[in-house]
């Protein structure tokens, strides 16, 4: 195998090339002459640590680049995944690409107005890639970012379940702070705007077994049915007596142990993660951050508005 | 090249001495069982055959081809920075490797989180490099390589079966025992999916190994052994202010 290398023509050229070319024959002459010194001399030790690192850079880069392009591929399917699964609509061995194209439809939100921006491609539209964008996304005053998340993007990603027409789930990106680092995932409402569905979380890095339990099935299934804003006395936008109407702050708040199903108020109350009560307070704040006026609040009221008209 | 190459490993391989390198890891000098060596990424990355599996092969692949690649270079490195080329190796096999399960195995490298990562700092490689691979050539090292993560591996995969049988019912993913929550009858047992079950398990396997095979129990440093009375008495007698 190796003969056919070294009788290949362009290996001929290239080694002809490489024997006429001066430097490299300065380079094998320093190389003798640094392999025939004491192991224990400095510029030996400086000579051998400086190839060494040449030589594992070239195969850590070739490696990542070379890579790359399965990773990506790979991370956007388990994006797709996380989708299919919040929306209640994975199933084992089914063809996610196949199945997110039919079922899902990705559609792009202005956070200031809160309607939908058509001029965009949704299905191409980046939201983590334009929140580092500055053209794209804006900064949060430090008070109101309770996430901790710096900046958001202007334009919001979000992915509507419909069946015979109608809306069935609402997916909405979510991300915020937790203990080591940021979470990022989707809540998935029912169609009012205010009733959970439920929680993911795609990419997040906290503690293995206390704070890494986010992702835990049995934790997240303790989300269903919760409802995100208080419910006051005034006109329900449901009944479709206001325009737009004030849709009211976010309630819903993870709590120190477990909920107590009987007492006021257990509908806005999810048990915190044992042993985490950082990435817990993250999770709140996240919620909180994403379901308020700066987040999604206006479309979700836009979004009740026109269910009730229709 | 490649003739030559599998002409060089049959010989090696019908060496006793290589067999010994070889097979010795598994039970007589199992990195493990008697050396003590790995057990962090051993709790982490059990409570499942098949990330243990994935483990187990990631690692053995480190330690041979980082063995293999320290024992080219040992008459050259510099004893200065020794541990520093070691380090080097071994860490941009590690990311090459974790690199690799990114895109090849997504979600069992998502499960295994940090633990790829960690391959750099197991004891068990570091351990081979500089007690093997920096005195013996490079084919002997690599099978030395090989044979030390088979023996990490075989207790690695023991783990996980007992952790995944009784924590939940499968093995492989694959259901063995009926949970009793799907109509079944094995109520499973919620410990074996936390790590500290594989501190038992591993502390069983060593005394089992210790059992079959007394030579490898430790010497016992000291006896705890109960005061003589002439002592106490003695002790008495010259010791009055006190």
């Amino acid at each position: 195998m190796l003969n056919v290398i070294k009788n290949n023509e362009h290996y001929v050229k290239f080694r002809t090339m490489l024997d006429n070319c001066k430097h490299y024959q300065k380079f094998l002459a320093y190389k003798e002459k640094v392999l025939g010194l004491g192991n224990d001399s400095l510029e030996k030790t400086i000579a051998i640590a400086v190839a060494l690192c040449l030589v594992c850079s070239v195969l850590v880069s070739f490696g990542a680049v070379a890579l790359k392009p399965l990773q990506v591929y790979n991370k956007n399917l388990d994006m797709k995944k996380n989708i299919l699964e919040v929306a209640g609509l994975m199933e084992e061995g089914m063809d996610i690409d196949a199945a997110f194209a039919e079922r899902i439809e990705p559609k792009v939100v202005n956070l200031e107005t809160g309607e939908y921006d058509e001029s965009v491609n949704a299905d191409e539209y980046d939201q983590r890639k334009a929140a580092k964008d500055p053209k794209l996304s804006v900064a949060i005053p430090k008070d109101k970012d309770i996430a901790h998340i710096r900046a958001k993007a202007k334009l919001a990603k979000v992915f509507l379940v419909k069946e015979a027409g109608q809306i069935k789930s609402i997916i909405l990106p979510v991300s915020g702070y937790g203990l080591w680092s940021t979470l990022y995932g989707f809540l998935s409402l029912d169609p009012d705007g205010q009733t959970v569905q439920s929680i993911n979380f795609y990419d997040q890095a906290e503690t293995p077994g206390l704070g890494g339990e986010v992702v835990n099935p049995k934790w997240r299934a303790l989300w269903k049915g919760k409802k995100v804003y208080a419910e006051t006395d005034q006109p329900s936008l449901d009944k479709g007596s206001i325009e737009e109407a004030d849709i009211g702050e976010p309630a819903l708040a993870l709590i120190k142990g477990s909920v107590d199903t009987g007492k006021m108020g257990a509908e806005y109350q999810v048990d915190g993660l044992a042993g985490a009560t950082l990435t817990s307070n993250g999770v709140t704040n996240l919620v909180r951050y994403w379901m308020s006026k700066e987040g999604f609040a206006r479309y979700l009221s836009k979004v009740r508005v026109k269910r009730a008209k229709s | 090249m490649s003739a030559v190459i599998g002409n060089e490993l049959k010989d090696a391989l019908l060496n006793d001495e290589t067999k010994k390198v070889l097979i010795d890891p598994l039970v007589n000098n199992n990195p493990i069982t008697l050396q003590v060596l790995g057990i962090c990424s051993a709790l982490a990355v059990t409570s499942k055959m098949s990330t243990s599996l994935i483990m187990a092969l990631a690692l053995t692949l480190v330690t041979a081809f980082s063995s293999a690649a320290i024992s080219a270079v040992r008459n050259h490195t510099p004893s200065s920075i020794r541990i520093i080329v070691q380090m080097t190796i071994i860490a941009s096999l590690v990311i090459v490797v974790d690199q690799i399960l990114k895109a090849v195995a997504y979600d069992i490298s998502k499960q295994l989180s940090v633990f790829v990562g960690l391959i750099i700092t197991n004891c068990i490689v570091m351990g081979r490099a500089e007690g093997y691979a920096m005195k013996n050539p490079p084919l002997e090292s690599f099978i030395d390589g090989i044979g030390n993560g088979a023996g990490y591996s075989l207790i690695l995969i023991t783990v996980a079966f007992f952790r995944e049988i009784f924590g939940s019912g499968k093995l492989l993913g694959y259901e063995v025992l009926k949970l009793a929550k799907d109509g079944g009858w094995y109520d499973p047992n919620g410990l074996m999916l936390l790590p500290p079950s594989a501190f038992f398990i591993i502390g069983l396997i060593i005394w089992a190994v210790r059992q079959l095979k007394p030579e490898q129990r430790e010497v016992v440093d000291y006896k705890i052994m109960a005061i003589a009375h002439g002592e106490d008495g003695a002790a008495h007698g010259n010791g009055g202010h006190h």
